[in-house]
């Protein structure tokens, strides 16, 4: 197993620019993690949920706002705010 | 019929893992997470290649549940326990398939993949090998599913539960947030029907919140548990984990799953849809 990348999984065929996309990557110690992520709304409600990739990578296509970002790991829960706009990434670091 | 009848922790998993009178059987959303590492002794089914008729939108028939369950080693008197990833979506809506062919003794592990994985217990690559049998399955239980027409005659008579995002259900999203949202059909959401996403039913780790619970979540929402209840998502799977919670845990008599979900509905013509909350 290789260390973490940085981003999220491979974007082929996806109409980036027509997407909010949330990604990131979950880290201990600047390994990936192999967990959860989940992305709440501003009222805190549970969106959606992705496991973490081989690398540690997580994405969400979600919509212009602000959002919770959520790491589910082993031992650990870690939550970070991001505000997301349409046609960008927004990059997410998450260390737990 | 009681909790335990239809829901095992991992330790009781854990403590019959080689049992060989009970199959594990592991049922992903991603298909391939099956081949990272799954539960020592699981089998996979795949509910896209396994579960769907591959030219019509519909899933498998009798006959066709009968052949898989042979295939993959599972006698009808067997205790079936599925897991899965997201929370049990999919393991879940393998479920309601158990169900509607009549197999007798079907459970799911609280929590699914994902409490197996917190709790950092062991997941192997090596794959059972299980001598194939002769399943027999029941006629399909029409009783459990729902169909559009259904859905439509239930506007504003029946419960109509739309499991989905709120961002879903008001017509901001038109797919879960982890996937591209690149649909053809409408946003919106079935009118009269209460959006009570399935994540209520759940607590963090994946595990089912108590009876007690999810009963006071249905009532606080003015989900009347006396009436007629037909549940709905995207495509079937979240709403079969919302009709397990009504139908298996808290044992209400008519629960539908409406498979078809807002992929069928939200690209129907002429049918009412509503935006907003």
């Amino acid at each position: 197993m290789c260390g973490a990348k940085a981003g999220g999984p491979d974007l082929a065929g996806v109409d980036v620019a027509n997407e909010t996309i949330i990604q990131g990557s979950v880290t201990r110690n600047d390994e990936p993690v192999n967990g959860y992520v989940r992305l709440l709304d501003e009222n805190g409600e549970f969106t959606a949920e992705v496991p973490t990739s081989a690398t540690g990578q997580f994405r969400f296509f979600a919509r212009p706002g602000k959002w919770t970002l959520r790491a589910l790991v082993p031992g650990a829960t870690v939550d970070r705010q991001v505000v997301a706009t349409q046609g960008e990434f927004t990059e997410v670091a998450i260390a737990v | 019929m009681s909790r335990s009848d239809v829901l095992v922790d991992a330790d009781w998993v854990q403590a019959h893992l080689d049992d060989p009178k009970v199959v594990i059987v592991e049922v992903d959303e991603d298909t391939a997470a099956y081949d990272k590492n799954h539960i020592r002794n699981a089998v996979r089914i795949d509910w896209k290649k396994d579960l769907q008729d591959p030219v019509r939108r519909d899933f498998i028939d009798q006959a066709g549940f009968e052949a898989l369950l042979s295939a993959k080693g599972i006698a009808n008197d067997d205790t079936v326990v599925l897991y899965g990833g997201n929370n049990n979506w999919f393991a879940s809506y393998a479920y309601w398939y158990f169900k509607l062919y009549g197999h007798g003794d079907v459970r799911l592990l609280d929590g699914g993949r994902k409490k197996w994985e917190l709790d950092s217990r062991e997941l192997v690559v090596e794959q059972p090998q299980r001598a194939a049998t002769q399943y027999t399955a029941q006629p399909a239980d029409s009783s459990i599913r729902a169909f559009r027409d259904d859905v439509v005659n239930a506007i504003g008579t029946l419960n109509l539960v739309d499991v989905r995002s709120p961002d879903e259900f008001s017509g901001k999203l038109l797919a879960p947030a982890h996937l591209p949202q690149e649909q053809s059909q409408r946003p919106g959401h079935v009118p009269s029907a209460k959006n009570i996403p399935w994540a209520k039913n759940a607590n963090d780790d994946g595990t089912f919140k108590s009876d007690d619970e999810l009963k006071a979540l249905y009532e606080a929402e003015g989900v009347d548990l006396a009436t007629d209840t037909i549940a709905y998502c995207r495509i079937g799977e979240r709403s079969a984990l919302t009709w397990f919670v009504l139908h298996e845990l808290l044992g209400q008599e008519n629960v539908k799953n409406y498979d078809g979900s807002w992929t069928e509905y939200g690209s129907l013509v002429g049918v009412p849809i509503e935006l907003g909350n």
